[in-house]
């Protein structure tokens, strides 16, 4: 035989899919929440927006001494879900450092994408938020005119601290609050892209979502547990934070453990903790339970225990 | 069962259109085959025959030396011009018998007629199924025999003939059941007979309907008291694993580490059907079979009737050669088939297909490290964690291999095909496996 053949051991095809093309879909994903948030809050939410993404990547590049400043894909979308947690318009280096902290603390220190245990864009909002907390909260928060890029900005408290906004609002996205937490109905168009890419399933979500609900109506019957569904980090934390694969588990029993976790974590937080807001803390809290939860959710192997059917 | 496949699997492309429409064509009997000693899992066969003998066509040529095993026969009716090791499609070299063909085609007179399929006993059928060489066809080629003597205090209540063919690019089961779907039905009442079994099932992936149809007309045309049924199944990778296929089709669950005959089911490939139907019609020993040359490295693709024996190179030569880009050649499958380093390489009673892969399928994918998507453990059809398997293997670390579940693997490929860090899960697993059967055994 005239060639050289090359001998690998099987399969010898493989899915198209890579961890950049995953990347792509989960920032194809927030393209809407981004929009909205433009809409919502202004030019200054897209300019937080490039900042976060921007010093996310350039960031990456520095610490993996990479010329390409895209890479996988993984630092902007950490950049943008980080910016998605920040006030429209927080000074430019309090973004730097949360995209710095996110990528470097948050990422690397553990050797990069894979290997993190926790949420590396709430790693960034965390440190933001103990120690430049006056930017993230209270007094900054913008009340959102749509349409309205010209007006003066007004602040607003968050409906977590004045619990008076009308649901119909807090679905729209029409009340203060994070830049991209705040449209409930721009997040889940968004998360249809990803349940229809298979990249998230409705465990993380279902679960977290599914009992905040229920203590919720703990705190109040059906309109609060409503309210604390669509108020805050809720559906940006368990649609999108929450579900990011590195720091959930991979186990189906796991997935739901965790989101049940962090649901009940921000609950707790949010309902007898010394602050508004829980999500950050609940997820980060479920983010270092993971690997204990993997581990003590192995599934059922094919054919175990039931002999025949 | 509310719906007919399993929980997990995958959905590659098919990849079939370019030899389903094909009709079966007897390959051109090489001048020389070369047919090596060792075709089935289990024990090596003896050969019965010296340099210098002349043999012919069904000839029985090599003697099994164990009960887990099955007898060669002659391919081709000629000269035995050596006996000496020789290329083997498991990668190693083993003992071969090279017989010259004269050209005549020249039938063994062992070669005839049985009794009736009603007249013949159990243990009739199972001492043809054995003397005529018969293996499983789909490719791990477990001997016929063995699966239809099962311990005594095991009744075998069904038997279920895979006409699945979840591989992609291979066709030559889905023609079989286009082109010889009363034999198959045949094949099925004969291991039914043999078993004493009360069901015979015959799956089919639904992106076969006229398959589906065929062996249904087939089934109603047929004569004698056999409850057949002919279940469509979710087309989805691996479907046609023994496995998979009982639970689609019966719903039950093969335990851990157990042969099917631990729920009372044997499984048989389409192809071994039709050579158990041969046998008891015709006397016919399994000397040749039907493969799938194809893939994108293949000029003309087709679905031939391969003598045992016949080099790899003389099918591609019949099919015009290999294009240009051609870069890859594997026997079987793309998911679980076997890449050759040569073309010199005699088909065998297990050689399903001969599938060559060109530039484009070979590129070199640089590994990541996992981002725990956990898209692994959802394809998995055995329900581990190959991401965790194969993590421990890569560090060596094959106990914790084996509490992730790394025995229970059978290698379909599901993981290594789905991760998009692009790592060999399967392949780490494969070492995994390796490394604690050896310490087992110590």
């Amino acid at each position: 035989m005239d060639r050289k053949l090359v001998v690998s051991s099987s399969p010898h095809i493989k899915s198209p899919e890579t961890i950049r093309s995953i990347m792509i879909d989960v920032l194809v994903a927030l393209f809407p929440v981004a929009l909205m948030a433009v809409f919502l809050f202004g030019f200054r939410a897209l300019v937080t927006m490039i900042i976060a993404m921007v010093a996310a990547m350039a960031t990456e590049a520095i610490i993996l001494r990479r010329k390409n400043l895209f890479g996988d894909g993984s630092a902007a979308v950490t950049g943008l879900l980080l910016a998605m947690t920040l006030p429209p318009a927080p000074p430019w280096w309090v973004v730097v450092i949360g995209s710095v902290v996110a990528i470097g603390v948050g990422k690397h220190i553990y050797g990069g994408l894979g290997n993190n245990i926790f949420n590396p864009a709430l790693v960034g909002r965390a440190v933001l938020f103990v120690s430049w907390g006056t930017h993230l909260a209270g007094n900054v928060w913008i009340k959102p005119v749509p349409f309205g890029f010209t007006a003066d900005a007004v602040t607003q408290a968050s409906p977590l601290v004045t619990y008076d906004a009308s649901l119909g609002d807090l679905f729209i996205g029409t009340v203060s609050g994070s830049l991209g937490e705040t449209s409930a109905l721009a997040l889940i168009i968004g998360a249809i892209w990803l349940f229809y890419r298979g990249h998230i399933d409705w465990r993380i979500p279902g679960s977290f979502i599914g009992i905040v609900f229920i203590l919720g109506l703990f705190d109040g019957g059906l309109y609060m547990g409503l309210y604390h569904v669509l108020a805050g980090g809720v559906m940006l934390g368990a649609l999108f934070m929450a579900t990011d694969m590195v720091t959930s588990p991979v186990t189906p029993t796991g997935k739901i453990i965790f989101g049940l976790g962090c649901g009940a974590v921000t609950m707790a937080i949010r309902m007898f903790g010394g602050m508004p807001e829980g999500v950050t803390f609940g997820i980060l809290f479920m983010n270092g339970l993971t690997p204990l939860i993997d581990n003590m959710t192995l599934p059922k192997k094919f054919g175990e225990v039931k002999k025949s059917a | 069962m509310s719906e007919r496949t399993f929980v997990g699997g995958i959905h590659p492309g098919y990849f079939k259109e370019s030899t389903s429409g094909i009709p079966i064509a007897p390959a051109k009997a090489p001048s020389q085959v070369i047919i090596p000693l060792q075709q089935n899992i289990g024990a090596p066969c003896e050969a019965i025959v010296k340099v210098g003998d002349e043999v012919k066509m069904g000839q029985k040529i090599g003697e099994p030396k164990g009960f887990v095993s099955a007898p060669i026969h002659a391919s081709v009716s000629g000269k035995v011009s050596k006996i000496e090791p020789f290329n083997h499609p498991m990668g190693t070299q083993v003992l071969a018998v090279f017989i010259e063909n004269d050209g005549q085609d020249t039938p063994d007179e062992g070669m005839k007629p049985n009794k009736s399929l009603e007249e013949l006993t159990p243990e009739e059928i199972k001492a043809i199924s054995k003397e005529a060489g018969l293996v499983g066809m789909g490719g791990a080629t477990f001997p016929t025999h063995v699966k239809l003597s099962p311990p005594p205090e095991i009744q075998i209540d069904t038997v279920i003939i895979n006409g699945a063919e979840c591989e992609p690019f291979l066709t030559a089961d889905h023609r079989l059941m286009l082109e010889r779907a009363d034999d198959i039905v045949f094949g099925l009442q004969a291991f039914m007979k043999a078993l004493g079994a009360t069901r015979g099932i015959i799956g089919i992936e639904d992106n076969k309907p006229d398959a589906i149809s065929s062996v249904r007309k087939a089934v109603a045309e047929s004569s004698g008291n056999y409850n057949i049924e002919v279940h469509p199944l979710h087309t989805k990778y691996p479907q046609g694993a023994e496995k998979m296929l009982i639970k689609a089709t019966t719903g039950r669950e093969v335990p851990p580490g157990a042969l099917p005959m631990a729920v009372n089911v044997v499984n048989q490939n389409t192809g071994t059907a039709i050579a158990m139907a041969e046998a008891i019609k015709f006397g016919k020993p399994l000397y040749e079979r039907v493969v799938t040359v194809t893939g994108p490295g293949i000029k003309k693709p087709g679905n031939f009737l391969v003598r045992n024996g016949t080099l790899i190179r003389d099918i591609i030569e019949q099919c015009g050669g290999l294009t240009s880009d051609a870069r890859k050649l594997v026997l079987g499958g793309p998911m679980m088939g076997l890449a050759q380093p040569t073309d010199e390489i005699p088909a065998i009673k297990g050689t399903s297909g001969v599938l060559v892969l060109t530039e484009e399928f070979v590129k070199e994918q640089p590994i990541a490290a996992c981002i725990k998507c956990g898209k692994c453990v959802e394809v998995c059809p055995m329900h581990l964690l190959p991401s965790f398997i194969g993590a421990a293997s890569e560090k060596k670390v094959y106990d914790l291999a084996e509490k992730y579940g790394a025995m229970d693997c059978f290698e379909c490929g599901c993981c290594t095909y789905t991760c998009p860090a692009k790592r060999p899960l399967v392949q780490w697993i494969r070492i995994a496996k390796g490394a604690i059967a050896a310490s087992r055994k110590k």
